[in-house]
């Protein structure tokens, strides 16, 4: 080493310094005090360095590996000036209206950052401020479906405003023939109040209202209204064909007012019966006491005797349980003044007699309140018919469709399509390329209502308002400002209303304005709507106008879901489960079992069904208990094939075209020439495929007599046999019980409420980011829905432990609803076997999912004896085989961003609502003080439109559920499987029938 | 030490010498593979690829690619799980209970069924992983500290109970199978002639050098883990049937479930043993070593856990009846008469049907015979499980939620995926291991042997009688 060239570091070296000598042996002989601790120790001024270096070396790495497995970037973008009103993660509510063909529902609109996310009831109002319906509950994803039409398009281009706006005013002023403005039920005085102005405008104006599920002749028969019906008074009830809880006229408030009369207690050993009778098993029918299958054919007939029986003589006509029929005319007869008999039958003979019996019956002035008819249904059969007679003679000029969809929702579909050809000027409003839109020149894409202005009067002299909750999404234009803008106005729709109210307005206008949009509603009794003056000339006739029938019948009917099929894009709604058939994604032809037997049909063989008119369709068959012999039923709504509605595209078949159209009417029912088997099969997703209860006590029902003899002996409670005698289960147990401390949620569902709507699904739905899996996946059996209504048929005569023959269903069976969620048990099943402790109690009793947690295993679910747990079989979000408003962002701003979405393979269920609980909880703690009853409530008892469940606190004994539970103990109170020991924190009421 | 009654059939046949043994045994291990048994390795690994597009599928997609759904949350997964713990029964049993037991007829067969049992255990082990919803997460079930605080395994849960009982289960059946397979491996490192199996065998003996002290800690230890095993035979599938037995579902909750299961267990894996014996002698021509004795002992076990198992079916019918409970009456009778009838019956017929036919001495000796029972056994306990799971399951207690369940390809895949795993391995395991324990049939040569006359090969190594352990003998090295 030593006889090596010196290379000297530098000058330094060469001099040899003390300086220099001093720092000789530091690599980095000032900079760096690497040794400043150790450094007394030679052997230190080496190793250590190396140990740091390691250290450092495998931190680095650690960081690297780390770094590069983090989480993509994801943008989040903070407000740089925040909004006056908007506090992130505080939900603002909006007053405001849905309404959609019928289905009114004056609604709170929540948000959140801006986006509405949730639909729920306002209860400021008196119509319905109880409930929702679940299309009202699904509206808030058609905001953001992803194929709403974002611009204006002419001839199939997309276009902007300004040049639509100047092709439809110069067509106009041009126009040669008559102006028509089609749409469906406008219940909106200023909307109204436009429309007329626009018609003064253009000249030569028509206002052609038509509903693809007509209720023309109830309007003929009543001088152009519906009738106040307000079925609360009514201690009997006869409907016929009259589905009031689920599709006819308006059946959120009918729901409410109906089982006002239903509810039952201690105090109130009373209740109205129900006598329905009907083709197809309707939600009506399923609720009702005593249920009677009718042909469509046999509706005058039976309505004919029904009039005669009142006025003493007459009877059952051939072919109706006399019994049945005799029992209710006793009852009416009984009951006169608080009797109501409703007829869902589209014949103005049927409809004029209804109208005579009600008079009869002494019901205007009780049960049918004639001070406020409802508005909600308006269109005139005779006038569209003639509006497409019109339009093939080629005598009209211009036509705009707004809300209506007449190239599909009308029987004659295709004269609507060769006329059109035939108009000068045809211009739509569609939020949606539909099918009438795809046909039209122009498209002026209205707004969706979360976006609009508007006002409305469902029922005479109340009033509600609807305001926007989001600046429009895309460049849409609200149809009002359209309209306003092509009368050459420069007015906006809001100016239009606000000014339109001042009619209305009593006291300082700003402040009555600001209350009411504050409110939603106005109910001093004001009325502002301008009926439609076709809607009272409706035919009003006394002999029948139906074709006469032989042979098989067929019945068009309209879902609680679907409506007329202006949702049908909405997935929420398609997943939905039927809540008599529990089927999904697609309509059916229901059939009765023998009727099936005799043509050797089985549930799944696609049947080609043609009508008299020749117009064939093919759907799959459903045996449907209950379904009238000699009859079969399919539902509106489905069957669309346009690219540009993809989720309700290749779904079911398209129903419209077996509704007969006779004697300017449309008979939602017609004769059937030829029934047949195409041989093809077409399975059905339908989400329960069990219909019997198999004698067991799950579910529990008994008599009103027995209610009122003994409230006591209505429910049956197991008793475990043991040494000492007969014992309630929860008292032998191998765990001990939780001590809950502050509170106790639980939850009451009383069957006697529930009318099996399935509002409460939807809303759970929503609220929960629940995925939709669609049409394969649900006949997989994996639907995800976190609460369910369990549907039972009764079932056919049996023996004990007969189970072959009680695994069917009765021909005319009775229907019994269960809504079915986790039971949040205090000794829960699945809370042992998790491996992992992902799912455990909460010190207040909930049963819970910590899905960070989840392994998945499914032991849970397994060891679950209510089946209620769901598993993410796949990852349900930004997945292209899941392909609905998870898997885009405009669809994904419907989520409710307190809720986690949950990723694929693990388990997930109902959590009571916790967010909510939480929040709840919170904003009394901000105060100062305790949670008030009736503050926290689930999605589904918050939707319910007939308070059929209580969500609370069992610790309070103030509140609502701890009064129900005190006073129902012993009487109707159950648990459901109460002998496995469970010990449920939801407890069901017993339900109970007015059987006659 | 141990008195052998004369007219016992001997163990060994053909008048086999301690260097016939050596050279019966490891002349597959050192020839060039045959093709027969090329063959069969390319079957094997189809049905492993399978099994890996299989698994891909699973982990890739998700569990949805099986047919499980709201109802049926287990179904082919937990099947195929006990049924391969099942089959991984006897090779313990063999070894670790008849070696305590001294059961000497054990010896030539104990190697095979223990690989055997290894082999269904790996099978079985894929399913617990596979049918998690996020297999990634596995390692959450074991009891690790953790930076999530005080997050902890639920020690309740009987999943929970599984992951310690068939992990400790199969780290013995392992050790136990391993520490056997130690003095052959010598023998064959001894007698290798290429660099590579010389290197690799003497890596595999873990430098045995056969010395009467080795040979004493293996004696010690082969006791030890015997004792440790033994326990664990009853312990595996009596946790494994607590899966069910500890939950609340109809046709699930039954105390007969864990006696019941290891009759079962014993019954399958017995079964399985025979099936694969009755090919590998014939093909490895080892007719002298697992010989028609051996066949009927097993036959024998088979009737009596096969009766047992058909007691146990009975069993639970009465107690159905008998407890007058309603769900558990419908789920029996749902089994019997159901929709799945054909899957009770199937089992009925292989499980209890099938078996007796061995009380027939001429059936109980005849290979053919035994073998297509074996089979139908097989197919009858993969049956049982999926009778108790997926028929107790489909209908529970709310008929809303009563659903069938219906296979996928990717289902069927993943199972037939593990048998050609199954075979895989224990082709390999076959061609290059003695598949029959040269030391220990070695052990009972003299003792249980036919004689031949003359003997022109007079064996120069003193017997071992059983395994006792005080006859500690170097052998191993004297064979050439």
């Amino acid at each position: 080493m030593q006889d090596r060239i010196k290379y000297w570091k530098g000058i330094e070296e060469l001099e040899n310094t003390p300086e220099f000598a001093k720092h000789a042996h530091n690599e980095f002989p000032e900079f760096l005090p690497i040794n400043e601790a150790k450094g007394e120790s030679p052997s230190s001024t080496v190793t250590a360095p190396r140990r740091d270096f390691l250290k450092l070396l495998g931190f680095g790495l650690a960081a690297a590996t780390l770094a590069s497995c983090e989480a993509p970037v994801r943008k989040a973008i903070p407000y740089l000036n925040k909004p006056v009103d908007v506090e992130p993660g505080v939900a603002n509510w909006y007053a405001s209206t849905y309404f959609s063909h019928g289905d009114y529902n004056s609604i709170l609109v929540k948000t959140r950052e801006g986006r509405p996310i949730k639909i729920e009831p306002n209860p400021t109002s008196s119509v319905t401020p109880l409930g929702t319906s679940p299309r009202a509950q699904a509206s808030v994803l058609n905001l953001y479906d992803n194929n709403r039409l974002r611009a204006p398009f002419i001839k199939g281009k997309e276009s902007d405003w300004a040049k639509l706006d100047r092709e439809v005013m110069s067509k106009l002023s041009s126009v040669n023939g008559k102006v028509v403005l089609v749409s469906s039920t406008v219940i909106s005085p200023s909307t109204k109040q436009l429309i007329d102005e626009f018609g003064v405008k253009t000249g030569n104006f028509e206002h052609v209202v038509y509903d693809a599920n007509s209720v023309s002749a109830l309007l003929g028969a009543n001088g152009g209204v519906i009738p106040g019906y307000d079925f609360s008074k009514a201690n009997i009830i006869v409907s016929i064909g009259a589905d009031f809880l689920g599709s006819w006229i308006a059946p959120t408030p009918f729901s409410k007012q109906y089982i006002q009369n239903r509810k039952v207690s201690a105090d109130k050993k009373d209740m109205s019966r129900h006598y329905q009778f009907e083709t197809i098993l309707s939600l009506t029918g399923a609720n009702a006491d005593v249920r009677v299958p009718i042909k469509p054919s046999q509706e005058l007939a039976l309505v004919q005797a029904l009039s005669n029986s009142l006025g003493g003589g007459g009877s059952a006509p051939a072919g109706i349980d006399s019994k049945a029929f005799a029992a209710a005319v006793k009852d009416l007869n009984a009951n006169r003044g608080k009797a109501l008999v409703v007829s869902g039958s589209n014949d103005p003979a049927v409809q004029t007699l209804v109208a005579s019996i009600n008079r009869t019956l002494g019901a205007e002035g009780t049960t049918i309140d004639t001070a406020a008819p409802y508005f909600v249904k308006q269109g005139n059969d005779a006038q569209m018919l003639r509006f497409i007679d019109e339009m093939n003679a080629g005598s009209i000029g211009a036509v705009f469709f707004y809300k209506a969809n007449p190239a599909y929702d009308h029987p004659l579909a295709d004269k609507v399509v060769s006329g059109l050809k035939k108009v000068g000027l045809t211009v739509s409003f569609a939020e949606i390329m539909d099918e009438t839109a795809s046909l039209v020149e122009y498209v002026a894409p209205d707004n969706n209502y979360l976006e609009s202005w508007n006002d409305f009067e469902p029922k005479k002299g109340f009033l509600s308002i609807a305001q926007p909750a989001i600046s429009p999404i895309f460049t849409t234009r609200q149809m009002q400002d359209s309209l306003l803008t092509w009368n050459g106005s420069s007015d906006t729709f809001y100016d239009y209303i606000r000014n339109n109210w001042r009619k209305v307005a009593t006291g300082d206008f700003n402040t009555f304005w600001e209350k009411s949009v504050h409110d939603g509603v106005l109910e001093s009794g004001a009325t502002m709507l301008r009926l439609n003056p076709a809607a009272a000339t409706a035919a009003a006739a006394t002999t029948s106008a139906r074709p006469a029938a032989s042979g098989i019948e067929a019945v068009v009917y309209e879902k609680i879901q679907m409506g007329p099929g202006y949702d049908a894009n909405n997935p929420w709604l398609q997943e939905m489960g039927d809540p008599i058939t529990k089927a999904t994604w697609g309509n059916y032809i229901t059939i009765s079992r023998s009727d099936a037997e005799a043509g050797s049909i089985v549930q799944g063989d696609v049947l080609r069904l043609t009508t008299t008119g020749g117009k064939t369709i093919e759907a799959p068959a459903l045996i449907q208990p209950g379904q009238a012999v000699g009859t079969v039923g399919i539902a509106m709504g489905y069957g669309r094939t346009l690219d540009t509605m993809p989720v309700a595209k290749g779904l079911g078949a398209n129903a419209f075209p077996v509704a007969t159209v006779a004697n300017n009417s449309v008979f939602f029912n017609g004769p059937v020439k030829q029934l047949e088997k195409t041989g093809a099969t077409s399975e059905i997703a339908q989400m329960q495929t069990h219909h019997t209860i198999m004698d067991r006590l799950v579910v529990q029902e008994n008599t009103l007599a027995k209610y009122v003899e003994n409230p006591k002996e209505v429910t049956e409670y197991i008793r475990l046999t043991t040494h000492a005698g007969k014992v309630k289960p929860s008292t032998i147990s191998l765990w001990d019980d939780y001590e809950y401390k502050n509170h106790h949620w639980g939850m009451v569902v009383d069957l006697n409420s529930c009318i099996g709507c399935g509002a409460c699904t939807l809303s759970c739905h929503i609220e929960n980011n629940v995925p939709v899996v669609g049409k394969a996946e649900v006949l997989n059996r994996r639907e995800m829905h976190w609460m369910r209504i369990d549907r039972y048929y009764s079932a056919r005569e049996h023996k004990e432990g007969e189970y072959d023959v009680m695994e069917h269903p009765a021909d005319n069976p009775t229907v019994i609803f269960q809504p079915m969620m986790c039971q949040h048990c205090n000794h829960a099943p699945c809370e042992t076997v998790c491996p992992v402790a992902a799912t455990m109690h909460s010190s207040e009793g909930i049963n819970q999912m910590a899905y960070n947690r989840c392994v998945g295993t499914r032991y849970c679910a397994n060891n679950c004896p209510y089946k209620v747990r769901r598993f993410n079989w796949f990852a349900y979000a930004n997945n292209d085989k899941f392909d609905y408003n998870m898997n885009n962002d405009l669809g994904k701003m419907v989520l409710n961003p307190d809720v986690v979405v949950r990723a694929r393979g693990v388990m997930e269920k109902c959590s009571f609502c916790v967010q909510r609980v939480q929040l709840g909880k919170l904003e009394a703690k901000r105060e100062n003080r305790r949670p008030k009853d009736g503050e926290i409530v689930s999605a589904c008892a918050q939707s319910c439109p007939t308070d059929a469940i209580i969500f609370g606190d069992m610790l309070d004994p103030e509140s609502r559920i701890s009064k129900v539970l005190a006073r129902e103990q012993g009487e109707r109170a159950f648990h459901v499987l109460e002998e496995i020991n469970t010990q449920p924190n939801v407890t069901y009421l017993t339900k109970i029938r007015n059987l006659a | 030490m141990q008195h052998v009654s004369p007219i016992r059939e001997p163990l060994v046949t053909g008048g086999k010498t301690y260097h016939d043994i050596t050279e019966d045994v490891c002349r597959q291990v050192e020839a060039k593979p045959n093709m027969r048994w090329a063959a069969a390795l390319a079957v094997a690994l189809v049905g492993f690829a399978i099994f890996c597009y299989s698994v891909y599928r699973t982990l890739w997609f998700g569990i949805g690619e099986w047919g499980l759904n709201k109802t049926v949350g287990w179904a082919w997964d937990i099947t195929n799980f006990v049924w391969w713990v099942g089959i991984g029964h006897a090779g313990t049993l063999i070894s670790a209970i008849l070696l305590l037991f001294r059961q000497k007829w054990r010896t030539s067969i104990n190697r095979a069924a223990e690989a055997m049992t290894i082999f269904a255990v790996i099978c079985a082990a894929m399913f617990p992983v596979l049918h998690m919803g996020r297999p990634w997460l596995a390692y959450w079930v074991l009891p690790l500290p953790n930076t999530f605080g005080s997050l902890w395994v639920n020690f309740n849960s009987p999943l929970l109970w599984d992951v310690f009982a068939i992990s400790t289960y199969f780290s013995v059946s392992l050790v136990f199978w391993y520490i056997g397979l130690i003095p052959d491996f010598a023998t064959i490192r001894d007698r290798a002639t290429g660099p590579i199996a010389r290197r690799a065998y003497a890596i595999l003996s873990f430098g045995w050098t056969g010395s009467a002290k080795a040979w004493s800690r293996y004696e010690t230890v082969s006791l030890i883990l015997a004792g440790l095993a033994t326990p664990l035979v009853l312990s595996v599938h009596t946790i494994v049937s607590m899966d069910f037995a500890t939950s609340v579902i109809p046709g699930w909750h039954t105390t007969i479930f864990p006696p019941y299961f290891v009759a079962g267990a014993i019954f399958s894996g017995f079964a399985m043993v025979l099936t694969l014996m009755i090919i590998t002698r014939k093909v490895f021509k080892l007719e002298d070593y697992i010989t028609l004795e051996h066949i009927e002992s097993m036959n024998k076990v088979i009737i009596l856990t096969g009766s047992i198992v058909g007691v146990a079916y009975i069993t639970e019918f009465f107690i159905a009846w008998y407890s007058q409970v309603e769900y558990e009456q419908y789920a029996f009778i749902n089994r019997a008469t159901g929709p799945y009838w054909w899957a009770y019956w199937s089992m009925m017929t292989c499980n209890v049907i099938t078996p007796q036919l061995f009380w027939v001495r001429a059936i109980r000796r005849s290979l053919v015979a035994t073998f297509i029972i074996t089979i139908f056994v097989n197919i009858g306990m993969w049956f049982e499980r999926f009778v108790i799971i997926v028929t107790s399951l489909h209908r529970d207690y709310l008929p809303s939620s009563w659903a069938m369940f219906s296979p996928t390809s990717i289902d069927i895949g993943v199972y037939v995926g593990t048998i050609g795993l199954f075979f895989t391995l224990f082709l390999l395991f076959a061609k290059y291991f003695p598949v029959v324990n040269m030391a220990e049939v070695k052990a009972i040569l003299k003792s249980s042997s036919e004689r031949k006359q003359p003997h022109h090969h007079e064996p120069h190594a003193k017997a071992m009688h059983g395994s006792a352990k005080h006859t500690i003998t170097n052998i191993s090295h004297s064979n050439e």
